[in-house]
């Protein structure tokens, strides 16, 4: 597929970055205020709230993530406008603070002093607001270079490794040559293949922080490992899939940055890249937790490769999943995008099956639903980096 | 038909690719960065998914796949027996 002169149709937002959906984000700064949050995307149709457990009492860096995971989820250009409620108007205020910075629609409410029913109501009006605005927003013509397309798979099998993991890879190796900003993570799965990614990256600055993301997660897992770490790494579902160690894991895993693309940065959780180029953000393989943190560091889109067929999707990132397990095509095939078995009989070429997921991103990226958004999965999950106070 | 596939010629296992597969079957393979093929009997019933080992392989000898070290046999492993968490086990943690 020749993409110098690819183009989707996209939402630019008001600080230049293009976004691929149009949602009305309400967005509950702590458990609290979920209740509240439901009730105004009850009222208001085509708002969508994003409720979740966190948000009180956290420190330190633990809450630093969490502000900068709930400031980026608003401040990526798949959301056009947010309401934030917290049980405390300052902190909706330092959210909100935010997430203006990048010139949205942006309102707050604190639940103390007025309770939930005149927060909801003063919540709904700002959202309504909102909704009839951003539904007058149209589509433009963007180059490909607009958007930013992230991966991570899923529920991995040996078919991974060799089907659908390589497929991105195709993928990733065809979009990196336009400038397209592109991101993996899944810090312990690249366990036994590091050396791999550091071979891959840009410069000696680049590695350097790579092994501190990469030395840093092996030493959390060092600190709280039982007798190994074989009970979920790998997980029940992929050794039923056939992979045995984390090592045939993480080879498989790394199949999805191709085979060309250099590492050219590496961010934190939830960090947003500051140029193009491919990115590794140290991050949890924990699905639903690792789309949350691509999301609030402003990706567009995210392809999602599967073996045994993980089923994630998130609120404000449309999820494409591809497989090339041909059990998994046909026994889950509502959940699957892109059917890729066709790889393993020698039906397709790799080259085949990578334009045949870039074809189904532009799409989706011009506004196809993906499966995961037409069945409603919405996993939003906050990673925690320890206990609250 | 395709019933396993290799990554690289020098590794020591392949990955069944279809459903169904019994011990004593006869199986074609493809070896995927060199464009070869391979035959093997499987020695065991081996489901979608799983490895079979292609090269004999003795205690604490390495697996290889996609070239690279995935781990160390723990119990000895003949041509085209079902390869995984009964005799291969990481090296790490």
């Amino acid at each position: 597929m020749d993409l110098s002169k690819a183009t989707f149709r996209g939402y630019k937002r008001e600080n230049g970055r293009v976004g691929v959906r149009n949602h009305v984000v309400i967005l509950p700064v702590d458990d609290l205020s979920n209740a509240a949050s439901l009730a105004v995307e009850s009222n208001i149709k085509g708002t969508m709230a994003l409720p979740h457990p966190y948000g009180r009492l956290q420190f330190g860096a633990d809450l630093d993530l969490h502000f900068r995971t709930l400031i980026g989820t608003g401040s990526n250009p798949n959301v056009a406008a947010v309401v934030v409620i917290c049980i405390e108007e300052q902190w909706a205020k330092k959210v909100a603070d935010g997430i203006a910075a990048t010139g949205k629609p942006v309102a707050y409410f604190g639940i103390e002093q007025h309770g939930d029913h005149d927060t909801i109501m003063r919540a709904s009006k700002k959202a309504k607001e909102f909704v009839q605005w951003a539904s007058e927003l149209t589509r433009e013509e963007r180059p490909l270079k607009d958007l930013w397309v992230s991966t991570k798979c899923g529920e991995s099998d040996t078919t991974s490794g060799c089907g659908a993991n390589p497929t991105v890879g195709n993928a990733f190796d065809k979009l990196y040559p336009h400038g397209v900003t592109l991101a993996f993570g899944e810090t312990t799965e690249l366990t036994g293949g590091e050396q791999l990614v550091m071979q891959r990256c840009r410069n000696d600055e680049v590695r350097k922080k790579f092994k501190f993301m990469f030395d840093r997660y092996q030493r959390l897992v060092e600190a709280h490992k039982t007798n190994d770490l074989s009970d979920s790494q790998p997980t029940k579902g992929n050794i039923e899939g056939g992979l045995t160690t984390i090592e045939e894991k993480a080879l498989g895993n790394i199949q999805k940055i191709g085979r060309k693309c250099v590492v050219d940065g590496v961010i934190d959780k939830a960090e947003t890249p500051t140029h193009p180029g491919l990115w590794f953000m140290d991050s949890s393989s924990a699905a639903a937790e690792m789309l949350t943190l691509l999301g609030a560091a402003g990706f567009a889109v995210h392809l999602f490769p599967t073996g045994q067929g993980n089923v994630v999707g998130n609120p404000i990132l449309p999820v494409i999943k591809l497989s090339a397990n041909p059990r998994t095509v046909r026994t889950m095939s509502e959940h699957i995008d892109v059917d890729v078995s066709g790889l393993l009989q020698r039906q397709m070429t790799p080259d085949e099956a990578g334009d045949k997921l870039l074809e189904c991103m532009l799409r989706t990226a011009n506004g196809r639903l993906t499966a995961a958004e037409a069945l409603g999965h919405r996993e939003f999950v906050l990673t925690r980096l320890y206990e609250s106070a | 038909m395709i019933h396993f596939v290799v990554h690289d010629e020098n590794d020591s296992v392949g990955v069944v690719v279809v459903e169904g597969v019994k011990a004593g079957q006869k199986l074609s393979g493809w070896i995927m960065d060199q464009d070869k093929s391979i035959e093997v009997t499987a020695r065991s019933d081996i489901p979608i998914g799983h490895k079979l080992a292609i090269k004999p392989l003795a205690k604490d000898a390495t697996v290889i796949k996609y070239g690279v070290d995935i781990g160390r046999v723990v119990a000895p492993i003949q041509v085209g027996e079902h390869t995984h968490i009964q005799n291969l086990k990481t090296k790490r943690w």
